[in-house]
Protein backbone atom coordinates (compact mmCIF):
# COMPACT_ATOMS: atom_id res chain seq x y z
CA UNK A 1 0.00 0.00 0.00
CA UNK A 2 1.06 3.56 -1.16
CA UNK A 3 0.32 6.96 0.13
CA UNK A 4 -0.03 9.94 -1.85
CA UNK A 5 -0.90 13.63 -0.31
CA UNK A 6 -2.33 15.71 -3.65
CA UNK A 7 -4.02 18.86 -3.29
CA UNK A 8 -8.35 18.27 -4.06
CA UNK A 9 -9.39 20.75 -7.02
CA UNK A 10 -12.96 18.44 -7.01
CA UNK A 11 -13.82 16.98 -3.64
CA UNK A 12 -15.17 13.87 -3.20
CA UNK A 13 -14.15 10.52 -2.81
CA UNK A 14 -14.12 7.02 -4.44
CA UNK A 15 -12.93 3.85 -4.61
CA UNK A 16 -12.00 2.52 -8.38
CA UNK A 17 -9.34 0.82 -10.75
CA UNK A 18 -6.36 3.29 -12.01
CA UNK A 19 -5.45 3.56 -15.88
CA UNK A 20 -2.61 5.24 -16.32
CA UNK A 21 -1.22 7.89 -19.19
CA UNK A 22 2.53 8.66 -19.14
CA UNK A 23 2.21 11.28 -21.59
CA UNK A 24 -0.24 14.26 -21.70
CA UNK A 25 -3.39 13.32 -22.05
CA UNK A 26 -5.54 14.84 -24.89
CA UNK A 27 -8.97 15.13 -23.70
CA UNK A 28 -10.53 15.70 -27.73
CA UNK A 29 -8.88 12.83 -28.71
CA UNK A 30 -9.59 10.79 -26.10
CA UNK A 31 -13.28 10.92 -25.82
CA UNK A 32 -14.79 12.02 -29.45
CA UNK A 33 -15.19 9.13 -31.04
CA UNK A 34 -16.68 7.02 -27.95
CA UNK A 35 -18.86 10.31 -26.99
CA UNK A 36 -20.19 10.81 -30.61
CA UNK A 37 -20.94 7.35 -31.41
CA UNK A 38 -22.78 6.28 -27.90
CA UNK A 39 -19.66 3.91 -26.44
CA UNK A 40 -20.15 3.35 -23.23
CA UNK A 41 -16.98 2.37 -22.34
CA UNK A 42 -15.58 5.07 -23.53
CA UNK A 43 -12.64 3.40 -25.12
CA UNK A 44 -9.61 5.78 -25.65
CA UNK A 45 -9.76 6.66 -29.77
CA UNK A 46 -6.10 8.65 -29.18
CA UNK A 47 -4.10 7.09 -32.05
CA UNK A 48 -0.55 9.24 -30.21
CA UNK A 49 -1.26 7.57 -26.67
CA UNK A 50 -0.25 4.23 -26.70
CA UNK A 51 -0.75 3.66 -23.14
CA UNK A 52 -4.73 4.16 -23.26
CA UNK A 53 -5.22 3.64 -27.36
CA UNK A 54 -8.47 1.65 -27.03
CA UNK A 55 -8.75 1.05 -23.79
CA UNK A 56 -11.92 1.56 -21.66
CA UNK A 57 -11.97 4.90 -19.60
CA UNK A 58 -15.36 4.92 -17.87
CA UNK A 59 -15.27 4.87 -14.43
CA UNK A 60 -11.72 4.32 -14.05
CA UNK A 61 -9.25 6.30 -11.96
CA UNK A 62 -7.72 8.02 -14.60
CA UNK A 63 -4.08 8.72 -13.47
CA UNK A 64 -2.40 11.08 -15.89
CA UNK A 65 0.40 13.84 -16.03
CA UNK A 66 -1.50 16.68 -17.35
CA UNK A 67 -4.11 16.89 -20.45
CA UNK A 68 -3.20 18.28 -23.86
CA UNK A 69 -4.80 19.40 -27.01
CA UNK A 70 -7.88 21.85 -28.42
CA UNK A 71 -9.59 24.10 -25.92
CA UNK A 72 -12.90 22.19 -26.47
CA UNK A 73 -11.01 19.49 -23.93
CA UNK A 74 -13.33 20.73 -21.38
CA UNK A 75 -16.41 20.99 -23.29
CA UNK A 76 -15.35 17.43 -24.24
CA UNK A 77 -15.16 16.45 -20.43
CA UNK A 78 -18.20 18.43 -19.19
CA UNK A 79 -20.38 16.50 -21.93
CA UNK A 80 -18.71 12.68 -20.34
CA UNK A 81 -19.65 13.87 -17.17
CA UNK A 82 -22.98 14.89 -18.24
CA UNK A 83 -24.08 11.53 -19.79
CA UNK A 84 -22.68 9.46 -16.99
CA UNK A 85 -19.73 8.49 -19.25
CA UNK A 86 -16.82 10.04 -17.01
CA UNK A 87 -13.57 8.61 -15.59
CA UNK A 88 -14.45 7.34 -11.44
CA UNK A 89 -11.94 10.36 -10.72
CA UNK A 90 -8.71 11.94 -12.26
CA UNK A 91 -5.75 12.27 -10.55
CA UNK A 92 -2.61 14.29 -12.08
CA UNK A 93 0.45 14.04 -10.73
CA UNK A 94 1.41 17.60 -12.41
CA UNK A 95 -0.19 20.91 -11.32
CA UNK A 96 -4.25 20.70 -13.47
CA UNK A 97 -4.39 22.00 -16.50
CA UNK A 98 -7.17 25.29 -17.37
CA UNK A 99 -9.02 22.62 -19.87
CA UNK A 100 -9.19 19.97 -17.29
CA UNK A 101 -10.01 22.23 -14.84
CA UNK A 102 -12.75 23.87 -16.45
CA UNK A 103 -14.23 20.50 -17.68
CA UNK A 104 -13.86 18.79 -14.13
CA UNK A 105 -15.40 22.66 -12.60
CA UNK A 106 -18.37 22.74 -15.50
CA UNK A 107 -19.73 19.55 -14.36
CA UNK A 108 -19.38 19.94 -10.44
CA UNK A 109 -21.01 23.49 -10.76
CA UNK A 110 -23.58 22.56 -13.09
CA UNK A 111 -24.49 18.97 -13.02
CA UNK A 112 -25.41 16.50 -10.50
CA UNK A 113 -22.42 13.65 -11.40
CA UNK A 114 -19.68 13.12 -8.85
CA UNK A 115 -16.10 13.06 -10.27
CA UNK A 116 -13.54 14.06 -7.87
CA UNK A 117 -10.16 15.63 -9.28
CA UNK A 118 -6.81 15.45 -7.55
CA UNK A 119 -3.57 17.13 -8.83
CA UNK A 120 -0.21 17.87 -7.21
CA UNK A 121 0.49 14.15 -6.72
CA UNK A 122 4.17 14.06 -8.11
CA UNK A 123 5.68 12.14 -10.38
CA UNK A 124 6.44 9.40 -7.96
CA UNK A 125 3.02 9.01 -7.87
CA UNK A 126 2.62 8.20 -11.55
CA UNK A 127 5.75 6.24 -11.51
CA UNK A 128 4.12 3.90 -8.85
CA UNK A 129 0.76 3.91 -10.10
CA UNK A 130 -0.10 0.75 -12.62
CA UNK A 131 -3.32 -0.39 -14.77
CA UNK A 132 -5.54 -2.16 -13.17
CA UNK A 133 -4.10 -1.31 -9.26
CA UNK A 134 -7.19 -0.44 -6.52
CA UNK A 135 -7.31 3.16 -6.04
CA UNK A 136 -9.01 4.75 -3.21
CA UNK A 137 -9.59 8.85 -2.20
CA UNK A 138 -9.79 10.75 0.40
CA UNK A 139 -11.90 13.70 1.45
CA UNK A 140 -8.75 15.66 1.49
CA UNK A 141 -6.78 14.61 -0.95
CA UNK A 142 -4.84 11.63 0.44
CA UNK A 143 -4.45 8.76 -2.70
CA UNK A 144 -3.88 5.62 -1.85
CA UNK A 145 -2.38 2.87 -4.11
CA UNK A 146 -4.55 -0.50 -2.06
CA UNK B 1 -23.33 33.67 1.44
CA UNK B 2 -20.32 31.67 -0.97
CA UNK B 3 -16.94 31.77 0.26
CA UNK B 4 -14.19 32.55 -1.60
CA UNK B 5 -10.46 33.15 -1.36
CA UNK B 6 -10.39 35.48 -4.33
CA UNK B 7 -10.69 39.51 -3.88
CA UNK B 8 -13.98 40.53 -5.21
CA UNK B 9 -15.70 43.41 -5.92
CA UNK B 10 -18.92 44.14 -4.40
CA UNK B 11 -20.78 43.84 -7.88
CA UNK B 12 -18.86 40.81 -8.54
CA UNK B 13 -19.70 38.84 -4.92
CA UNK B 14 -23.29 40.41 -5.50
CA UNK B 15 -23.10 38.45 -8.69
CA UNK B 16 -22.25 35.44 -7.54
CA UNK B 17 -24.49 35.38 -3.85
CA UNK B 18 -27.69 35.88 -6.81
CA UNK B 19 -28.58 39.27 -6.80
CA UNK B 20 -28.90 38.89 -10.82
CA UNK B 21 -30.18 35.25 -10.66
CA UNK B 22 -29.38 31.60 -9.91
CA UNK B 23 -28.04 31.30 -13.49
CA UNK B 24 -25.70 34.35 -13.63
CA UNK B 25 -24.49 33.17 -9.69
CA UNK B 26 -23.63 29.64 -11.12
CA UNK B 27 -21.24 31.46 -13.92
CA UNK B 28 -19.61 33.60 -11.31
CA UNK B 29 -18.87 30.14 -9.45
CA UNK B 30 -18.31 28.56 -12.00
CA UNK B 31 -15.01 31.26 -12.77
CA UNK B 32 -14.31 31.64 -9.20
CA UNK B 33 -13.86 28.13 -8.63
CA UNK B 34 -11.63 27.79 -11.84
CA UNK B 35 -9.90 31.04 -10.92
CA UNK B 36 -8.79 29.82 -7.27
CA UNK B 37 -7.53 26.27 -8.77
CA UNK B 38 -4.79 28.52 -10.37
CA UNK B 39 -4.48 31.31 -7.71
CA UNK B 40 -5.78 34.22 -8.69
CA UNK B 41 -6.76 36.60 -6.40
CA UNK B 42 -9.21 38.60 -8.08
CA UNK B 43 -10.95 39.41 -11.35
CA UNK B 44 -10.14 41.21 -14.49
CA UNK B 45 -12.11 43.08 -17.03
CA UNK B 46 -12.45 41.65 -20.13
CA UNK B 47 -11.10 44.55 -22.49
CA UNK B 48 -11.33 43.08 -25.91
CA UNK B 49 -14.02 44.21 -28.67
CA UNK B 50 -15.08 41.16 -28.82
CA UNK B 51 -14.42 37.40 -27.74
CA UNK B 52 -13.93 34.05 -29.58
CA UNK B 53 -15.53 30.46 -28.85
CA UNK B 54 -14.14 27.41 -30.06
CA UNK B 55 -18.40 25.71 -30.23
CA UNK B 56 -19.64 25.60 -33.71
CA UNK B 57 -20.62 22.53 -34.10
CA UNK B 58 -24.18 21.17 -33.23
CA UNK B 59 -23.64 17.84 -32.57
CA UNK B 60 -26.25 15.47 -31.27
CA UNK B 61 -24.16 13.85 -29.08
CA UNK B 62 -22.99 17.35 -26.73
CA UNK B 63 -26.82 17.66 -25.85
CA UNK B 64 -25.64 18.40 -22.38
CA UNK B 65 -23.82 22.00 -23.70
CA UNK B 66 -26.78 23.16 -25.61
CA UNK B 67 -28.97 22.66 -22.60
CA UNK B 68 -26.55 24.85 -20.38
CA UNK B 69 -26.54 27.27 -23.08
CA UNK B 70 -30.22 27.45 -23.70
CA UNK B 71 -30.37 27.92 -19.65
CA UNK B 72 -28.46 30.76 -19.83
CA UNK B 73 -30.61 32.23 -22.47
CA UNK B 74 -33.76 31.36 -21.09
CA UNK B 75 -32.16 33.25 -17.92
CA UNK B 76 -31.84 36.63 -19.99
CA UNK B 77 -27.84 36.23 -18.99
CA UNK B 78 -26.54 37.95 -22.37
CA UNK B 79 -23.02 38.08 -23.28
CA UNK B 80 -21.37 41.28 -22.40
CA UNK B 81 -19.11 41.04 -26.24
CA UNK B 82 -19.98 39.64 -29.22
CA UNK B 83 -17.95 37.40 -30.45
CA UNK B 84 -17.04 35.39 -33.73
CA UNK B 85 -16.87 30.96 -33.69
CA UNK B 86 -14.87 28.23 -35.18
CA UNK B 87 -15.43 26.99 -38.60
CA UNK B 88 -18.69 25.40 -39.24
CA UNK B 89 -18.41 21.58 -39.71
CA UNK B 90 -20.45 21.35 -43.10
CA UNK B 91 -20.29 22.97 -46.36
CA UNK B 92 -22.36 21.98 -49.26
CA UNK B 93 -19.64 22.91 -51.48
CA UNK B 94 -17.69 19.74 -49.86
CA UNK B 95 -18.99 16.71 -52.23
CA UNK B 96 -20.87 13.70 -50.16
CA UNK B 97 -21.79 10.59 -51.24
CA UNK B 98 -25.54 9.45 -49.52
CA UNK B 99 -23.97 7.32 -46.51
CA UNK B 100 -21.69 10.56 -45.79
CA UNK B 101 -25.25 13.03 -45.91
CA UNK B 102 -26.97 10.30 -44.05
CA UNK B 103 -24.48 10.57 -41.40
CA UNK B 104 -23.94 14.23 -41.47
CA UNK B 105 -27.25 15.15 -41.47
CA UNK B 106 -29.38 12.63 -39.84
CA UNK B 107 -27.19 11.36 -36.81
CA UNK B 108 -23.97 13.80 -36.52
CA UNK B 109 -24.82 17.62 -36.77
CA UNK B 110 -28.32 17.56 -36.37
CA UNK B 111 -28.18 20.36 -34.29
CA UNK B 112 -26.48 22.68 -36.09
CA UNK B 113 -29.35 25.05 -36.97
CA UNK B 114 -30.91 25.13 -33.70
CA UNK B 115 -27.25 25.88 -32.21
CA UNK B 116 -26.62 28.60 -34.71
CA UNK B 117 -29.92 30.10 -33.62
CA UNK B 118 -28.40 29.88 -30.16
CA UNK B 119 -25.02 31.59 -30.84
CA UNK B 120 -27.32 34.14 -32.44
CA UNK B 121 -28.85 35.21 -29.03
CA UNK B 122 -25.99 34.99 -27.16
CA UNK B 123 -24.21 37.27 -29.09
CA UNK B 124 -22.53 35.74 -32.31
CA UNK B 125 -21.02 38.70 -34.40
CA UNK B 126 -22.65 38.02 -37.90
CA UNK B 127 -23.40 34.35 -39.50
CA UNK B 128 -20.01 34.50 -41.73
CA UNK B 129 -17.80 35.21 -38.55
CA UNK B 130 -17.20 31.06 -38.69
CA UNK B 131 -13.70 31.06 -38.40
CA UNK B 132 -10.81 30.09 -36.16
CA UNK B 133 -8.32 32.56 -37.85
CA UNK B 134 -11.16 35.11 -36.40
CA UNK B 135 -7.63 37.85 -35.82
CA UNK B 136 -7.22 37.95 -39.66
CA UNK B 137 -7.99 41.78 -41.06
CA UNK B 138 -10.54 40.78 -43.44
CA UNK B 139 -12.60 38.74 -40.31
CA UNK B 140 -11.79 42.16 -37.92
CA UNK B 141 -11.48 40.11 -34.54
CA UNK B 142 -7.88 41.43 -33.91
CA UNK B 143 -7.16 41.79 -30.52
CA UNK B 144 -4.80 45.06 -29.32
CA UNK B 145 -1.58 44.13 -27.31
CA UNK B 146 -2.15 44.16 -23.97
CA UNK B 147 -5.58 43.47 -24.36
CA UNK B 148 -7.45 41.04 -21.61
CA UNK B 149 -9.52 38.06 -23.76
CA UNK B 150 -12.15 35.90 -22.91
CA UNK B 151 -11.05 33.06 -25.94
CA UNK B 152 -11.53 29.74 -26.49
CA UNK B 153 -9.55 27.82 -29.88
CA UNK B 154 -6.23 26.70 -29.13
CA UNK B 155 -4.73 27.97 -32.28
CA UNK B 156 -6.15 31.53 -32.12
CA UNK B 157 -5.57 32.17 -28.45
CA UNK B 158 -1.83 31.03 -28.83
CA UNK B 159 -1.88 33.31 -32.01
CA UNK B 160 -3.25 36.51 -29.81
CA UNK B 161 -1.08 35.55 -26.98
CA UNK B 162 2.13 35.20 -29.49
CA UNK B 163 1.90 37.36 -32.36
CA UNK B 164 -0.98 40.10 -30.95
CA UNK B 165 0.38 40.17 -27.83
CA UNK B 166 -3.05 40.32 -26.21
CA UNK B 167 -3.25 38.34 -22.79
CA UNK B 168 -5.73 35.14 -22.75
CA UNK B 169 -5.58 31.82 -21.08
CA UNK B 170 -5.69 28.58 -22.87
CA UNK B 171 -9.81 28.83 -21.85
CA UNK B 172 -11.93 25.83 -22.71
CA UNK B 173 -14.61 25.84 -24.35
CA UNK B 174 -17.66 26.62 -21.94
CA UNK B 175 -15.47 28.59 -19.83
CA UNK B 176 -15.06 31.49 -22.51
CA UNK B 177 -18.83 32.36 -23.12
CA UNK B 178 -18.64 32.29 -19.24
CA UNK B 179 -16.05 35.00 -19.37
CA UNK B 180 -17.80 37.35 -22.05
CA UNK B 181 -21.01 36.45 -20.27
CA UNK B 182 -19.58 37.73 -16.96
CA UNK B 183 -16.91 40.34 -18.27
CA UNK B 184 -14.17 38.98 -16.31
CA UNK B 185 -11.87 36.53 -15.81
CA UNK B 186 -9.53 35.63 -13.26
CA UNK B 187 -6.02 36.90 -13.59
CA UNK B 188 -3.73 33.83 -13.74
CA UNK B 189 -0.93 32.33 -16.03
CA UNK B 190 -0.99 34.40 -19.14
CA UNK B 191 -2.52 36.96 -18.09
CA UNK B 192 0.61 38.13 -15.76
CA UNK B 193 3.73 39.29 -16.79
CA UNK B 194 5.50 36.46 -14.78
CA UNK B 195 3.12 33.66 -16.70
CA UNK B 196 4.57 34.89 -19.60
CA UNK B 197 8.05 34.08 -19.22
CA UNK B 198 9.53 31.88 -21.32
CA UNK B 199 10.62 27.90 -18.99
CA UNK B 200 12.16 26.87 -22.57
CA UNK B 201 14.95 27.77 -24.85
CA UNK B 202 14.42 26.18 -28.17
CA UNK B 203 17.04 26.77 -30.78
CA UNK B 204 16.94 26.20 -34.81
CA UNK B 205 19.55 24.97 -36.23
CA UNK B 206 18.40 24.11 -39.41
CA UNK B 207 20.00 24.20 -42.69
CA UNK B 208 16.68 25.28 -44.29
CA UNK B 209 13.47 27.14 -43.05
CA UNK B 210 12.01 24.60 -41.25
CA UNK B 211 8.47 23.98 -42.44
CA UNK B 212 6.06 25.16 -40.05
CA UNK B 213 3.46 22.75 -38.76
CA UNK B 214 6.56 20.39 -38.41
CA UNK B 215 8.93 22.98 -35.98
CA UNK B 216 5.47 23.56 -33.89
CA UNK B 217 5.09 20.02 -33.71
CA UNK B 218 8.10 19.26 -32.64
CA UNK B 219 8.57 21.96 -29.92
CA UNK B 220 4.79 21.65 -28.71
CA UNK B 221 5.42 17.57 -28.13
CA UNK B 222 8.95 18.61 -26.31
CA UNK B 223 7.52 21.59 -23.72
CA UNK B 224 4.08 20.89 -23.87
CA UNK B 225 2.27 23.97 -22.05
CA UNK B 226 5.00 25.55 -21.49
CA UNK B 227 6.21 28.83 -22.55
CA UNK B 228 9.29 28.69 -25.40
CA UNK B 229 11.34 31.23 -26.55
CA UNK B 230 12.80 30.34 -30.08
CA UNK B 231 16.29 31.52 -31.27
CA UNK B 232 17.30 31.28 -34.98
CA UNK B 233 13.94 31.58 -36.45
CA UNK B 234 14.44 35.23 -37.04
CA UNK B 235 16.90 34.31 -39.58
CA UNK B 236 14.05 32.27 -41.92
CA UNK B 237 11.42 34.54 -40.92
CA UNK B 238 13.15 38.42 -40.44
CA UNK B 239 12.82 41.06 -37.69
CA UNK B 240 9.87 42.16 -38.82
CA UNK B 241 5.95 40.98 -38.16
CA UNK B 242 4.61 40.86 -42.08
CA UNK B 243 2.18 39.05 -43.70
CA UNK B 244 4.46 36.09 -44.63
CA UNK B 245 5.66 36.14 -41.02
CA UNK B 246 2.01 35.80 -39.25
CA UNK B 247 1.26 33.31 -41.96
CA UNK B 248 4.40 31.21 -40.57
CA UNK B 249 3.26 31.76 -37.29
CA UNK B 250 -0.07 31.15 -37.04
CA UNK B 251 0.86 27.30 -38.89
CA UNK B 252 3.43 27.03 -35.94
CA UNK B 253 1.19 27.95 -33.63
CA UNK B 254 -1.46 25.83 -34.18
CA UNK B 255 1.01 23.22 -34.54
CA UNK B 256 2.63 23.62 -30.89
CA UNK B 257 -0.80 23.82 -29.36
CA UNK B 258 -2.53 21.10 -30.77
CA UNK B 259 0.61 18.65 -30.78
CA UNK B 260 1.28 19.75 -27.20
CA UNK B 261 -0.53 22.77 -25.06
CA UNK B 262 1.19 25.49 -25.82
CA UNK B 263 -0.69 28.91 -25.32
CA UNK B 264 2.26 31.24 -25.86
CA UNK B 265 5.41 31.43 -27.59
CA UNK B 266 8.11 34.09 -28.08
CA UNK B 267 10.42 34.17 -31.41
CA UNK B 268 13.86 35.79 -30.35
CA UNK B 269 13.25 39.74 -32.32
CA UNK B 270 10.10 38.65 -33.77
CA UNK B 271 7.42 38.44 -31.42
CA UNK B 272 6.16 41.54 -29.53
CA UNK B 273 7.81 41.19 -25.96
CA UNK B 274 10.61 38.84 -27.15
CA UNK B 275 11.45 42.48 -29.37
CA UNK B 276 10.90 44.48 -26.30
CA UNK B 277 12.57 42.20 -23.43
CA UNK B 278 14.55 39.69 -25.74
CA UNK B 279 16.05 37.21 -23.84
CA UNK B 280 14.95 39.23 -20.09
CA UNK B 281 11.92 36.88 -20.76
CA UNK B 282 13.72 33.80 -20.30
CA UNK B 283 13.63 32.22 -16.75
CA UNK B 284 16.22 31.43 -14.63
CA UNK B 285 17.33 27.34 -15.09
CA UNK B 286 15.57 27.52 -18.31
CA UNK B 287 14.97 23.80 -20.29
CA UNK B 288 17.02 23.47 -23.59
CA UNK B 289 15.99 22.12 -26.98
CA UNK B 290 17.96 22.01 -29.92
CA UNK B 291 16.26 21.11 -33.08
CA UNK B 292 18.18 20.72 -36.45
CA UNK B 293 17.39 18.89 -39.78
CA UNK B 294 17.88 15.39 -37.87
CA UNK B 295 15.46 16.10 -35.73
CA UNK B 296 13.03 17.35 -37.81
CA UNK B 297 13.35 14.58 -39.76
CA UNK B 298 12.73 11.89 -36.37
CA UNK B 299 9.30 14.01 -35.50
CA UNK B 300 8.30 13.61 -38.80
CA UNK B 301 9.18 9.86 -39.07
CA UNK B 302 7.64 9.47 -35.63
CA UNK B 303 4.28 9.99 -36.61
CA UNK B 304 2.33 6.91 -36.45
CA UNK B 305 0.07 6.10 -39.85
CA UNK B 306 -2.82 4.11 -38.84
CA UNK B 307 -4.87 3.89 -41.82
CA UNK B 308 -6.46 0.95 -42.11
CA UNK B 309 -4.35 -0.26 -45.39
CA UNK B 310 -1.23 2.17 -45.05
CA UNK B 311 -0.06 1.80 -48.61
CA UNK B 312 -3.51 2.97 -50.07
CA UNK B 313 -3.26 6.07 -52.69
CA UNK B 314 -5.11 8.55 -51.23
CA UNK B 315 -8.34 10.38 -52.26
CA UNK B 316 -8.75 13.36 -50.18
CA UNK B 317 -6.43 16.11 -48.95
CA UNK B 318 -7.27 18.88 -46.79
CA UNK B 319 -4.82 21.96 -46.74
CA UNK B 320 -5.94 24.96 -44.45
CA UNK B 321 -6.19 24.00 -40.78
CA UNK B 322 -6.47 26.56 -39.33
CA UNK B 323 -7.96 28.33 -42.58
CA UNK B 324 -5.47 29.80 -44.93
CA UNK B 325 -4.78 33.61 -45.40
CA UNK B 326 -5.87 35.30 -48.84
CA UNK B 327 -2.02 35.63 -49.53
CA UNK B 328 -1.72 31.58 -48.91
CA UNK B 329 -4.66 31.07 -51.12
CA UNK B 330 -3.04 33.00 -54.02
CA UNK B 331 0.12 31.29 -53.83
CA UNK B 332 -0.73 27.98 -53.65
CA UNK B 333 -3.28 28.53 -56.73
CA UNK B 334 0.62 29.61 -58.33
CA UNK B 335 2.11 26.15 -56.90
CA UNK B 336 -0.69 23.93 -58.34
CA UNK B 337 -1.31 25.59 -61.55
CA UNK B 338 2.80 25.01 -61.88
CA UNK B 339 2.66 21.59 -60.56
CA UNK B 340 -0.29 20.90 -62.83
CA UNK B 341 1.84 22.02 -65.95
CA UNK B 342 5.23 20.41 -64.92
CA UNK B 343 2.73 16.88 -64.75
CA UNK B 344 0.75 17.82 -68.04
CA UNK B 345 -2.41 17.51 -66.01
CA UNK B 346 -4.98 19.64 -66.19
CA UNK B 347 -6.76 18.99 -62.78
CA UNK B 348 -5.74 17.81 -58.99
CA UNK B 349 -5.30 14.07 -58.66
CA UNK B 350 -7.58 13.85 -55.75
CA UNK B 351 -10.68 15.57 -54.38
CA UNK B 352 -8.31 18.71 -52.62
CA UNK B 353 -10.21 21.12 -50.52
CA UNK B 354 -8.54 24.34 -48.98
CA UNK B 355 -10.03 26.30 -46.61
CA UNK B 356 -10.48 29.65 -45.35
CA UNK B 357 -12.84 31.44 -43.53
CA UNK B 358 -16.03 33.07 -45.37
CA UNK B 359 -14.38 36.61 -45.23
CA UNK B 360 -11.16 35.61 -46.84
CA UNK B 361 -12.88 33.80 -49.21
CA UNK B 362 -14.46 36.51 -50.69
CA UNK B 363 -12.29 38.55 -50.76
CA UNK B 364 -10.64 36.05 -52.92
CA UNK B 365 -13.09 35.26 -55.28
CA UNK B 366 -13.02 39.02 -55.98
CA UNK B 367 -9.22 38.46 -57.36
CA UNK B 368 -8.85 36.29 -60.89
CA UNK B 369 -7.56 33.90 -58.72
CA UNK B 370 -10.42 32.42 -57.62
CA UNK B 371 -11.20 31.23 -61.12
CA UNK B 372 -7.66 30.14 -62.18
CA UNK B 373 -8.07 27.68 -58.25
CA UNK B 374 -11.53 26.27 -59.55
CA UNK B 375 -9.98 25.29 -62.77
CA UNK B 376 -7.44 23.37 -60.93
CA UNK B 377 -10.18 20.99 -59.70
CA UNK B 378 -9.42 22.31 -55.99
CA UNK B 379 -12.77 22.92 -53.77
CA UNK B 380 -12.71 26.14 -51.78
CA UNK B 381 -14.52 25.91 -48.55
CA UNK B 382 -15.12 27.33 -45.24
CA UNK B 383 -15.23 23.95 -43.51
CA UNK B 384 -13.40 22.77 -40.44
CA UNK B 385 -11.54 19.97 -41.67
CA UNK B 386 -11.24 18.35 -38.47
CA UNK B 387 -15.26 18.39 -37.82
CA UNK B 388 -15.73 17.13 -40.72
CA UNK B 389 -13.31 13.98 -40.17
CA UNK B 390 -15.18 13.34 -37.11
CA UNK B 391 -16.63 10.06 -38.19
CA UNK B 392 -16.22 6.46 -38.81
CA UNK B 393 -16.60 6.79 -42.59
CA UNK B 394 -13.84 8.85 -42.98
CA UNK B 395 -11.62 6.72 -40.24
CA UNK B 396 -11.70 4.10 -43.34
CA UNK B 397 -10.60 7.05 -46.27
CA UNK B 398 -7.02 7.68 -46.95
CA UNK B 399 -7.00 11.28 -46.16
CA UNK B 400 -3.87 13.30 -46.24
CA UNK B 401 -3.20 17.03 -45.20
CA UNK B 402 -0.22 19.62 -44.42
CA UNK B 403 -1.87 20.27 -41.15
CA UNK B 404 -0.30 18.77 -38.39
CA UNK B 405 -3.51 19.76 -35.82
CA UNK B 406 -5.66 17.58 -38.45
CA UNK B 407 -3.30 14.77 -38.17
CA UNK B 408 -3.05 15.04 -34.17
CA UNK B 409 -7.07 14.45 -34.21
CA UNK B 410 -8.12 12.71 -36.83
CA UNK B 411 -6.77 9.27 -38.92
CA UNK B 412 -5.65 11.94 -41.71
CA UNK B 413 -1.89 11.63 -42.53
CA UNK B 414 0.87 14.22 -42.38
CA UNK B 415 2.83 15.54 -45.75
CA UNK B 416 4.71 18.32 -45.68
CA UNK B 417 3.99 21.81 -47.65
CA UNK B 418 5.90 20.67 -51.13
CA UNK B 419 5.13 16.51 -50.43
CA UNK B 420 1.28 17.49 -50.69
CA UNK B 421 1.72 19.66 -53.66
CA UNK B 422 3.35 16.68 -55.25
CA UNK B 423 1.04 14.44 -54.97
CA UNK B 424 -1.97 16.28 -55.54
CA UNK B 425 -0.60 17.51 -59.24
CA UNK B 426 1.34 14.73 -59.73
CA UNK B 427 0.06 11.91 -58.20
CA UNK B 428 2.45 8.80 -56.59
CA UNK B 429 1.40 7.05 -53.45
CA UNK B 430 5.45 6.76 -52.20
CA UNK B 431 4.13 7.01 -48.34
CA UNK B 432 6.82 8.18 -47.63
Amino acid sequence: MAEFKGRCVVPGTCKAKALVSHGGFNTLASFQNALMFGDKKVKCGDQNNADLYKKPMAGVALCLPQTIGSTTGGMILFTACSMGRQPACMLFSMPIDPLAASGAILADVWTESKMPVVDNLGEEFLNAVKDGDEIEIREDGTVVIL
Amino acid sequence: MEATKMQLTDEQLAMLNGEQGETMAKVMKTLVMYGETFGAEKMVPVTSEFGHTVISFGLETMKPVYDLYQTIIDAGVASKQKFTADPKPIDPKIPTNFLQDVVFKKIMYTRQKSYEEQLRKLGITSDDDYTCTCYLNEVGNKPKKGDILSWAESSAVVYANSVLGARCNRNSGMIELMGSIAGFVPYFGFLTDDGRKADWVVEVKTTKKPEAQLLGSAIGMKVMEEVPYVKGLDRWLGSELDEDACTYLKDFGAATASNGAVGLYHIENLTPEAAEQGEGLIRENAKHYVIDDAELARVQASYPCIWKNPDAAPTLCFVGCPHMTLKQLKQWTEDVEQGLREAGRDKVTMTTVFTASPSVIREFEKTSYAARLQATGVILSYICPLMYMNNPLCKKAPVITSSNKLRTYTTARYYTESEILEKITKGGNDNG
